[in-house]
């Protein structure tokens, strides 16, 4: 029990740090962004769209919730482009983490939209709405209400699943981390400085999805 | 060169599936006793004692499971002692499913309603007396399905011990994929294989939901 700690590193690592922070910070924002929004279409579907896009989306739902992300990620990174399909890594983990999130939101969104009184839609289609329009205008921002903070703990999930980007080579804090211990021999220190920035990000990022839900749903009532 | 049959390729992904499935039992099991060890202590009235846990559950919630497990990996090496990948995969598993179903417990805990306590105070029973005879028992109820759920995230977690060496299902893929150049092939069966470990446990939750009767859905 005499290990020396050693920090020496840090000043001479820190653009390494800083630039995995920013990738990690831009597959978040990049994958919660576009993960949502491809939640929201396949909540929209799977609630109230029409029949024949159900199962399909059922099934899209399901083989991703079902299976790692690893896996997912390698599938998309090393196994489609034997189909052709070309990407570099950082494309690659985008996808992968949009697909990931859409899944898993999809269901969260979902569970929202069922929740809404069968009273809202009447009323939307007693003012002459299209279904869609009572969807997008009266039912669709009370549902994510409603989900907000389960959709702000999937998008903190997502984003500390994305360390695992540094396995196909994009170089975010995983990888920062990997590469300073791999030169410094200081696996220790490299890993738990990197885990506590990941910590720090965790924190940061509960606090904006509870901004961002302050923002999108001024004063409204709980249901 | 060598041609691999299809055959070759699911065999050798089945004979290490079985680690997998190992090390997810061990990891719920573990954890799950680790994590009802946590639960006490959330729920505990010691003020400290609560903030302990929820210290632990900030920590394990809050950093990527793949950085436990190298933390785990290496770090304990560091202090003389020997780590093998599979004693890291272990020890990191248990340890991050115990904060998840500590903190899956406390809700289903805190939903019992409160005059439960009171009446089992009222007859004079201790604290563990409570828990054992009067809330454990309803709140098991409560618990079975999200537990359950919770297994399949303990399945895919194991997919990450791959990463520090320790030869699963995730491994396999990677290790065949070198072999035969087909990784398309290769990671699809990887994938239906996880898939049918953990689609069952997926649908078992939601069907123990809807028996019991939990979730008050309104139409």
């Amino acid at each position: 029990m005499s290990y020396q700690f050693d920090f020496a590193w840090a000043s001479q690592y820190a653009p390494q740090i800083a630039k995995g922070i920013m990738i990690t910070v831009e597959l978040t924002v990049v994958g919660g962004l576009l993960g949502v929004a491809l939640g929201t279409a396949c909540a929209w579907s799977r609630a109230l769209g029409p029949s024949w896009l159900k199962p399909v989306v059922a099934t899209y739902v399901e083989l991703i919730r079902n299976t790692p992300f690893l896996i997912q990620l390698f599938f998309i990174f090393f196994g489609l482009p034997s189909l052709g399909v070309q990407m570099n890594e950082l494309t690659a983990a985008n996808i992968a983490m949009v697909i990931n999130l859409g899944a898993y939101s999809c269901e969260i969104i979902r569970a929202g939209i069922q929740a809404t009184p069968k009273g809202q839609f009447e009323a939307g289609a007693s003012l002459a709405m299209t279904p869609f329009e009572t969807f997008r205008h009266v039912v669709l921002v009370p549902s994510l209400q409603r989900i907000w903070p389960a959709l702000s703990s999937q998008v903190v999930i997502v984003m500390l699943g994305s360390a695992v980007v540094s396995q196909i080579a994009v170089e975010d804090l995983t990888f920062a981390a990997n590469f300073i211990q791999s030169r410094t021999f200081r696996a220790f220190e490299a890993y738990i400085v990197s885990t506590l920035i990941y910590l720090a990000l965790a924190i940061l990022l509960r606090q904006a999805m509870r901004g961002i839900g302050t923002i999108l749903f001024p004063k409204r009532a709980a249901r | 060169m060598i041609e691999f049959t299809l055959w070759d390729i699911l065999r050798n992904l089945l004979l290490a599936a079985r680690w997998t499935i190992v090390l997810s039992l061990v990891s719920f099991v573990g954890g799950g006793l680790v994590g009802l060890l946590i639960l006490f202590l959330r729920i505990s009235p010691k003020t400290w004692l609560n903030w302990l846990a929820r210290g632990y559950i900030e920590l394990f919630q809050g950093t990527p499971l793949l950085m436990q497990l190298f933390i785990a990996f290496f770090g304990l090496g560091l202090f003389g002692i020997d780590v093998p990948a599979w004693l890291a995969a272990g020890v990191a598993l248990i340890l991050w499913s115990a904060a998840f179903l500590a903190e899956i417990w406390r809700g289903c805990v805190e939903a019992i309603a409160k005059g439960q306590w009171e009446a089992s105070a009222s007859l004079g029973m201790g604290r563990l007396q409570q828990m054992r005879y009067v809330i454990l028992p309803q709140a098991l109820k409560i618990a079975l399905p999200p537990t359950v759920g919770f297994s399949v995230q303990v399945i895919k977690g194991t997919s990450l011990t791959s990463i520090i060496g320790f030869v699963e299902l995730s491994k396999a893929g990677s290790v065949v994929t070198n072999a035969t150049f087909l990784p398309f092939t290769v990671y699809g069966l990887v994938a239906l294989l996880y898939f049918a470990l953990c689609w069952p446990l997926s649908k078992s939750s939601q069907i123990l939901e809807r028996k019991l009767n939990v979730a008050h859905r309104n139409h």
